[in-house]
């Protein structure tokens, strides 16, 4: 009831500042969330704001009662006092005093943050330079999840959507009124994954496992979305996340949905693919996992990721090409995509690679020859 | 105290050499002084320019101006030139003109060394500033630079990088050994160390600060260098090594570096509030020893720029108790400068309202420190724009306003001449409004989401990085007025008084203005 009061408070004072037409809460102020954790940080982020408010209104109020009270041109002489003991540990003491009482609820909001026992899902994230990947642990179901925002939104030649860089291929699925731990790690570089809604915060660092948890209560079902929080290259700010939270029951359903698609494709990719077909899902694929590096029409960008229009590679020996695909380059930016796309888009995007924008190696590549090349 | 100046002329033999060989050859602190500041002015434009770049294309959603990979390069080099280039630079060349004349000294008591590290600076710089020309690009990975994205996946110009910081932080280390020596060695007769002037004190404490870290980011760039170069691994963790080791030697050199950054600016301030309230400073010792609690402190706390990198329960909580302890010692001088001022008689020349703004601004970068203090919070915030408005409250209208502040202080000591009081008030309105326009909305757009170090943003951060960009703008620009008034002065102007203000207390008002060329010949007596 507190915090109601404080954050009510809040938006009066911040409100002063601003006009009513952007005084959405949501815009000026740390979110409130939708777990206890994030509830808690909420309030001792209030109670220390309004702590320093108060600090600032004693001190600036001396301050500037002094600048008008007592200058020169009013004819104020100067006092010659310079010293006072009892002052100075007065105002020792009582900063000591307001810092232990604003510790002890800190401690306690983060030992409740380090306790990730006890939890029902476990679900591995690993960052990659610039995507998330997730495994569901034990659940056999694992997915990269990729920005889904085009570069025509990007570079403003189209109109940019409601969810403008915060919008991703593939949500991260979790079930309501259980305990998620999160197991974050990284396979390049050090990024951050980060969920306002859910207060959850953690680097990921190659080498390391760093855990965290959230309990996102039943009636909070919706989208919480998120984005990468360490600078990770040239594309960090090109990495969101989209956490969707259903019911337990549509958690298990949604389950079941990942496993039987992940049959379905594998047998799909035993099957037959014309050319046309691959070049249409090709361009597809190569929009979503390509082009933020590489262009949208193959030009490459600058001297860190080369052109694929006219490339030795993408029009030369097809089975070199497959390799960098799947196997990336070792020392540069290129990852690889065995592990991150289907068979059935791995062969559609090499045969776009190798037949767009003037490149004229004119064969296909299928779902078959993927298979083959990662065995 | 006495006035025991040496009243040269300049009679050929004593004065200075002719044209530029004055300046390479030159020994005089004064003159090495000069061409720190000028330097730094030079310094504050360039990244000043790299800052407008960055507001520019974040002036609105989407990619219009540049391309990300350039503008990580922007904020990297923006950093980098603001923190080594600019502050540091200028923080010396203020202790060089003004440490003699406050303590008594003839000169620096290391002259020649005196030279070299401020003329190891120009070809530092030139280094860092030629990468943005080579093919792979200037570094981008942030002044922070973390491994492994500034190992294994940086540009090639790192090297360049390396070298650059190694030449910078040979010559701090040269400057601050040389401040040390001359407060310890060079003080008048009857100047105990209870009687030097407060701006002494916090350039001692940051010397030696210099002294204990430099050396710490030198390893650091080292053991980069191994792992870029010769195939160690301290860094890379698929070779054994540990990225987050990088993040530990880094911030124990950089938490420190925080406060090289502040500290000589609360000594300036504590110079400037008596003079203009007319009144001495209030708990003088407590000043001393509020500074040098702050300066313990930051060897205590580096950790808390680490509070998401999974460190555990009770590292958590040691660097969050000790990082809260700061407000104790910070919160005495703010307590102070405003005792200071209560019952006094109080004028307004420009160094005032820029020490004013400051102790009201610093306040606030250190309130919005003690809530990332906060570690559960600090889980929210993190590399935010609550930090960048953080960092930036106490760097720009904290250690900039405090040095600007400086500057107009002494200028008629420098020159001889009374700078253009009514530019001068215009200079900094137009800094306060530009500052705060800038720098304020960053912490409501951070609080509702909005990352650090990305080139584009969502929708509902348009409206609040829109106006900051207007604020740089107005902020920027108006430091081209300082550049016009301090030209100004030096040409000409209404004659300095030898005190120059009306409240002035110290050696360094007793000597001439314009300061001679050799000043303290014979040292004065402090009684």
């Amino acid at each position: 009831m507190f915090s109601r009061t404080w954050q009510r408070l809040s938006s009066v004072v911040l409100g002063l500042f601003l006009s009513p037409a952007i005084m959405a809460d949501w815009e000026l102020n740390m979110p409130q969330g939708v777990t206890d954790i994030s509830q808690s940080i909420y309030d001792l982020h209030m109670l220390i704001f309004w702590i320093c408010v108060w600090i600032g209104v004693v001190v600036f109020g001396v301050m500037f009662y002094s600048i008008f009270a007592h200058r020169k041109s009013k004819g104020a002489k100067a006092s010659q006092f310079h010293e006072s003991l009892g002052l100075e540990l007065l105002w020792t003491a009582l900063p000591t005093a307001i810092l232990i009482a604003m510790a002890v609820p800190a401690t306690t909001t983060l030992i409740k943050m380090y306790d990730t026992t006890d939890a029902q899902v476990d679900i591995k994230i690993t960052g990659h330079q610039w995507k998330w990947q997730y495994d569901y642990l034990g659940e056999d179901v694992g997915f990269f999840s990729n920005l889904t925002t085009s570069q025509d939104e990007i570079y403003d030649r189209t109109a940019k959507g409601d969810n403008y860089l915060l919008e991703v291929d593939k949500h991260v699925v979790v079930p309501t009124g259980q305990k998620i731990r999160f197991l974050i790690t990284s396979n390049d570089v050090i990024h951050a994954w980060w969920v306002p809604e859910i207060a959850v915060k953690k680097d990921a660092i190659p080498g390391y496992i760093n855990e965290s948890w959230a309990l996102i209560p039943e009636g909070k079902e919706g989208l919480y979305r998120g984005q990468c929080a360490e600078l990770c290259g040239v594309d960090h700010g090109f990495m969101p996340i989209v956490l969707e939270a259903v019911t337990e029951d549509q958690y298990q359903i949604w389950l079941d949905d990942q496993r039987a698609a992940a049959e379905a494709q594998a047998a799909a990719a035993l099957g037959d693919f014309s050319h046309e077909q691959l070049m249409v899902k090709g361009a597809e694929v190569y929009a979503r996992s390509c082009a933020a590096c590489h262009g949208a029409e193959g030009e490459g960008m600058g001297s860190v990721f080369p052109a694929l229009a006219g490339s030795a590679i993408a029009t030369g020996d097809m089975a070199e090409h497959i390799d960098i695909v799947l196997n990336g380059k070792q020392g540069t930016a290129m990852q690889a995509f065995a592990a991150q796309l289907g068979e059935v888009d791995l062969a559609a995007v090499i045969t776009y690679e190798r037949n767009a924008w003037g490149n004229d190696a004119g064969d296909t590549v299928t779902p078959k020859m993927i298979i083959d090349a990662k065995q | 105290m006495t006035t025991a100046t040496a009243h040269h002329d300049d009679h050929g033999h004593h004065g200075p050499a002719k044209g530029i060989m004055r300046w390479v050859l030159t020994t005089n602190h004064k003159d090495i002084g000069s061409m720190y500041l000028w330097f730094s002015f030079t310094m504050l434009f360039i990244g000043g320019a790299m800052a407008l770049i960055i507001r520019s294309e974040l002036f609105q959603p989407g990619m219009q101006l540049i391309e990300p990979e350039f503008f990580n390069q922007m904020t990297t080099m923006h950093g980098l030139i603001m923190v080594f280039g600019v502050v540091m630079p200028a923080f010396v060349g203020l202790a060089n003109w003004m440490v003699p004349l406050m303590v008594g000294a003839p000169d620096m008591a290391l002259p020649r060394m005196n030279n070299w590290s401020f003329w190891i600076l120009p070809f530092a710089f030139g280094m860092l500033l030629l990468t943005l020309f080579t093919e792979a690009g200037a570094p981008n990975f942030g002044w922070t630079f973390y491994a492994p994205l500034s190992t294994t996946y940086a540009p090639s110009s790192v090297t360049f990088f390396i070298f650059g910081v190694h030449m910078m932080g040979i010559s701090s280390i040269m400057g601050a050994i040389n401040i040390v020596v001359t407060i310890l060695n060079l003080r008048a007769p009857g100047m105990t160390l209870m009687k030097m002037p407060l701006f002494v004190w916090t350039w001692l404490i940051t010397a030696y600060l210099l002294i204990a870290v430099m050396p710490v980011l030198a390893g650091v760039v080292t053991m980069m260098l191994m792992d870029i170069h010769f195939g160690t691994s301290f860094f890379d963790a698929a070779g054994g090594g540990d990225p987050v080791l990088f993040q530990h030697v880094f911030w124990f050199f950089g938490h420190p570096e925080v406060y090289i950054m502040i500290l000589p600016a609360f000594g300036i301030v504590s110079q400037i509030i008596p003079t203009f309230a007319r009144k001495p400073l209030f708990g003088y010792a407590s000043m001393v020893y509020a500074t040098s609690s702050i300066a313990f402190l930051s060897f205590i706390v580096w950790a808390h720029h680490m509070f998401t990198v999974g460190l555990p329960l009770e590292t958590e909580l040691f660097f969050m108790y000790a990082t809260m302890l700061i407000a104790i010692p910070t919160g005495v001088k703010v307590f102070n400068w405003v005792s200071t001022m209560f019952r006094g008689s109080m004028t307004f020349e420009t160094p005032m309202l820029f020490a004013l703004a400051f102790v009201v601004l610093f306040t606030i970068g250190g309130f919005s420190g003690l809530m990332l203090a906060i570690a559960p919070a600090d889980f929210q915030y993190h590399d935010t724009y609550f930090v960048v408005a953080h960092f930036h409250y106490v760097l720009v209208p904290g250690a900039l306003f405090g040095i600007i502040a400086g500057v107009y202080y002494w200028l008629p000591k420098w020159t001889g001449n009374y700078y253009d009081e009514k530019l001068g008030k215009f200079h900094f309105w137009m800094s306060f409004i530009g500052v705060n326009v800038t720098f304020f909305p960053m912490h409501f757009i951070g609080l509702a989401g909005m990352p650090r170090r990305i080139p584009d943003y969502a929708l509902q951060f348009a409206d609040f990085n829109a106006i900051a960009t207007v604020g740089a703008f107005i902020f920027g620009f108006s430091q081209l007025v300082l550049l016009y008034v301090v030209i100004k002065s030096i040409r000409g102007g209404e004659k300095a008084t030898d005190e120059v203000w009306e409240g002035a207390e110290g050696l360094e008002w007793t000597i001439p203005s314009p300061a001679p060329y050799h000043t303290f010949a014979e040292p004065p007596h402090v009684k």
